[in-house]
């Protein structure tokens, strides 16, 4: 097989399937921050851009042209990757969702959805070491197996690994960086490690897929697909760096008193 | 030098703070010229090199991966210390070179030479490259040594004390 004698399977409806979750995520969460603004302060509308932006960006990479030229090039497939696994992931958990959810549901529900947050599931899948092996995990099966090939011809397996792709992007950004409130909270340095160790094996993925391509894709494909993986995903490290720092600059800050004590007094 | 400065010369809070940031950044730093100087810019580096050994691909991930958050970090950290008034400059710029150095012979000796990662440039007398690249990341080791040293115990007034009546 050649990725350039496959056609594009299922048509039009694998592809609404897979958009319109998004689209109806974005119409509830404007619909929420509306309703929820009548009796809380405004929601941030920068959290809302956030959200928009993800939840657009999302289904841009699940249907329409981009997404039909994904089926059948492997750089355009690694775009559809890089923005679904971890921009549009990164845009919506920054719009705090489970934040406003908990503010526009009523006491009762808010309460229930607060226990599933902190239930035994929820820990288990937002742990970071869980997060980043499901991501990193489900990257080295697509590209190292034939798995890359099955997806192109059956749309199940098409449809489990988008959903995959933009889950576990989500949960490992969420596992990382905490914007939404979570109830086990992980050291910041246990964090740091696992980013490393995710972030390095998606650099050692990219260079593999750059010298060895999966089943059935040319090498020059390979080549440029392999460089937009590393260096996409160094532009991804790199936010999420700044942010995770930023977060631990936050909670490290001295407390008052301390600041006017300097340690280093000036010798009379 | 009144008694209670003496005590706190022995135990200075932060002190290897400062020295780790400093070779945090440098790492980075180091990591971060040979990504956009000799990759992106000169094009000396290749991205893949054939003769690469697989020990040599995860080597190569694990420090790019840990250089960005070790500059950022480092950066944050140094952030920190400053907001603490507990900065020691010529401690963290020792800190600097050792990590840069460290890093610079880490990557000419057994990234380049023993993984076989890739080369410094595609040329006959890649030896001289090699040496040049070497012989600067140990004069970085032993310059940050030096300042390492030399700070150790100090309290260096003259840098530290910049900050307290801003």
């Amino acid at each position: 097989m050649t990725t350039n004698n496959v056609h594009p399977i299922g048509g039009i409806i694998p592809q609404l399937f897979l958009a319109f979750p998004f689209v109806l995520a974005l119409v509830l969460y404007i619909l929420a921050a509306r309703l929820s603004n009548r009796y809380h302060k405004p929601w941030p509308i920068s959290r809302t851009l956030c959200w928009t932006l993800g939840s657009l960006m999302a289904t841009i990479c699940v249907s329409g042209p981009l997404a039909n030229r994904a089926h059948v090039h492997f750089e355009a497939h690694m775009a559809v990757h890089m923005l679904l696994g971890m921009l549009a992931p990164l845009l919506m958990a920054m719009a705090a969702p489970m934040t406003l959810l908990l503010r526009t549901l009523a006491p009762p529900a808010a309460r229930r959805f607060s226990r599933f947050l902190g239930s035994w599931l929820s820990r288990l899948l937002t742990h970071p070491v869980v997060a980043s092996s499901l991501h990193m995990g489900g990257l080295w099966c697509l590209y190292m197996t034939d798995l890359f090939s099955l997806m192109h011809e059956s749309i199940p397996i098409y449809l489990i690994v988008h959903i995959h792709i933009f889950l576990a992007g989500y949960l490992f950004t969420i596992s990382l960086i905490y914007i939404d409130p979570i109830r086990h909270r992980v050291p910041f340095l246990l964090r740091a490690a696992v980013f490393v160790m995710a972030s390095a094996s998606h650099g050692i993925l990219s260079k593999h897929i750059y010298a060895y391509p999966p089943h059935g894709v040319p090498l020059t494909q390979a080549e440029t697909a392999g460089l937009l993986m590393y260096y996409g995903g160094d532009v991804m490290d790199i936010a999420l760096v700044c942010i995770l720092c930023l977060q631990w600059f936050r909670a490290a800050k001295p407390r008052i008193g301390q600041l006017n004590t300097p340690i280093f007094p000036p010798e009379k | 030098m009144s008694n209670r400065t003496k005590q706190r010369s022995k135990d200075i809070p932060y002190k290897s703070r400062n020295l780790w940031s400093g070779i945090l950044f440098g790492l980075g730093m180091v990591a971060f010229i040979d990504e956009t100087v000799f990759h992106q810019l000169l094009h000396w580096h290749h991205f893949y090199d054939k003769s690469t050994t697989d020990i040599g691909l995860a080597s190569d991930g694990l420090f790019h991966a840990f250089s960005w958050i070790a500059t950022i970090g480092g950066l944050f950290i140094l952030a920190d210390l400053r907001r603490k008034h507990a900065l020691l400059l010529s401690r963290w710029c020792g800190g600097v070179q050792l990590g840069a150095g460290f890093f610079q012979l880490y990557d000419g000796t057994i990234q380049h030479k023993l993984m076989r990662l890739h080369q410094i440039r595609y040329v006959d007398h890649v030896f001289i490259y090699d040496l040049i690249w070497n012989i600067a990341a140990c004069l970085m080791i032993l310059n940050g040594l030096f300042l390492a040293v030399r700070s150790r115990g100090r309290h260096e007034h003259g840098e530290a004390s910049t900050y307290d009546h801003e």
